[in-house]
């Protein structure tokens, strides 16, 4: 029990840190580049993200389990992944609209943004290749989406703070950004002493 | 309307150089930035990837150019990705195969290239309203332009960051050929800048690249050029991406019925 316990907190710290899924691994960079103007809309943004994968890895997890194993086609995985992520997207959506609209009204605008999110299908990949069982891939799913919020959450802040600094006129815009998010990216590189 | 026709009318090389310099699909339209940044470690793998994105995207933009008028409009976002997911596994399964040198260095990002914006975007922008053999040359055009980039980019970053060029260290040999001539005993060495091939280092070149490029941008505005085309990265609310596809909803329940290519001959046709 106690060792179950130990490898969930490894596996949180790892997924949500170390290898933090835009600063190291590159996945979802459209969103973290895109939705971070403002820490309001990246909190948004990352909230809708830390919702769709943490389903998503739980969803994928299951079908592959149940479905793509128990008929020995695990080869069309890609195939499947993408079309039950892509659905279970605009499903979620149409949900919320319908039954919590408080939580619509919070993420919604975001939600057709992950549609085709490489981070969505990314984890869904990645908890197979490390043939992680149901649970611990909705874990690392939620806890991978936790990275993303913690980062574009930061960069928001960063830029926020950025527009009232001089910036070289070729360097207005996204390669500001992108420089931004190499240093953190360095900064993000020193958690890997943590494990 | 005389804007599709005469799109229509491009010849096929026009429409492949298209791709390769005028809306080259990393360097202008700065689409597909996941795997650019994360796959170009060295030059090799650059090229690897690219060529694989290549070869998906011309199979992809043929079927679904033939297919455009049985797709129906609403559902052809899961049309098109299972198109390309198809392919994508199919090129997964030989580079596994038959290179599994390149499969194992490009790993996750094989799969990934289903979500590759530059492919759905094509898909979309091009081959639903183009007949096939524009649509291939589209397809090869805009491919070996994101091939040129990814290369270049990995070249760059594996020169600084490792001083090799494909594996080769050209930059020690160099240096050995200078001391030679200056008539050291111990050659000079290279000492690489390792963060180049690290996560930063990816981040660090796109960021000076994007700076070029708004550089250009700003130059060609001042002697009164078009520089529309180009984008500067998702400079508003990631632009580039919901306009070539990627932030689409799956089933486009607004979207007008029939199939996607029929929209146009009503275009042209008034």
């Amino acid at each position: 029990m106690l060792e179950v316990v130990k490898n969930l907190l490894v596996l949180m710290i790892s997924s949500s840190l170390v290898s933090n899924v835009v600063l190291s691994q590159f996945l979802g960079l459209c969103p973290f580049l895109g939705v971070s103007k403002k820490v309001n809309t990246a909190v948004g943004m990352g909230g809708a993200v830390i919702f769709v994968i943490t389903i998503a890895s739980g969803v994928t997890a299951v079908i592959y389990r149940f479905v793509l194993v128990t008929f020995n086609i695990t080869y069309l995985q890609t195939i499947v992944f993408i079309l039950v992520i892509a659905a279970l997207v605009q499903f979620v959506e149409m949900f919320l609209k319908k039954y919590v609209p408080a939580l619509y009204q919070a993420l919604g605008v975001y939600l057709p943004l992950i549609t085709t999110n490489c981070a969505v299908l990314g984890i869904a990949l990645t908890n197979v290749q490390k043939e992680y069982g149901i649970g611990f891939s909705i874990v690392s799913g939620f806890s991978t989406a936790v990275g993303f919020l913690i980062a574009i959450v930061i960069l928001a802040g960063i830029r926020e703070k950025i527009v009232y600094n001089d910036i070289p006129e070729s360097f207005q815009g996204m390669p500001i950004v992108l420089i931004t998010a190499g240093l953190m990216a360095i900064a993000f590189c020193g958690f890997s002493g943590l494990l | 309307m005389s804007d599709i026709k005469k799109k229509a009318e491009q010849s096929s090389m026009e429409v492949f150089f298209n791709g390769l310099v005028k809306e080259n699909p990393t360097f202008v339209l700065m689409l597909g930035m996941c795997p650019t940044l994360a796959v170009t470690t060295s030059a090799i793998n650059g090229l690897g990837m690219g060529l694989t994105t290549t070869a998906v995207l011309v199979l992809s933009n043929a079927i679904i150019s033939l297919l455009r008028h049985v797709i129906p409009n609403r559902v052809r976002i899961p049309a098109f990705i299972v198109i390309v997911a198809s392919f994508v596994t199919m090129v997964e399964l030989l580079l596994e195969g038959f290179i599994p040198s390149l499969y194992s260095s490009l790993g996750l990002y094989i799969p990934l290239i289903v979500v590759n914006c530059i492919i759905l975007g094509r898909a979309e922008a091009f081959a639903s309203k183009n007949s096939v053999i524009p649509s291939i040359f589209d397809g090869l055009g805009m491919g070996l332009g994101f091939t040129v980039a990814l290369t270049v980019i990995g070249a760059v970053r594996e020169l600084l960051g490792a001083g090799e060029l494909f594996g080769i260290p050209v930059i020690n040999k160099v240096l050995a050929g200078i001391s030679g001539l200056l008539g050291r005993a111990e050659p000079i060495e290279y000492v690489p800048i390792s963060i180049f091939v690290l996560a930063p280092g990816a981040f660090f070149v796109l960021a000076a690249l994007t700076a070029l490029q708004n550089r250009i941008k700003r130059k060609m505005q001042e002697q009164g050029k078009n520089a529309d085309k180009i984008q500067s990265g998702c400079n508003s609310d990631c632009a580039s991406c919901s306009d070539s596809g990627c932030a689409r909803r799956f089933i486009d329940v607004d979207a007008p019925a029939g199939a996607v290519g029929d929209m146009q001959d009503k275009n042209v046709s008034p």
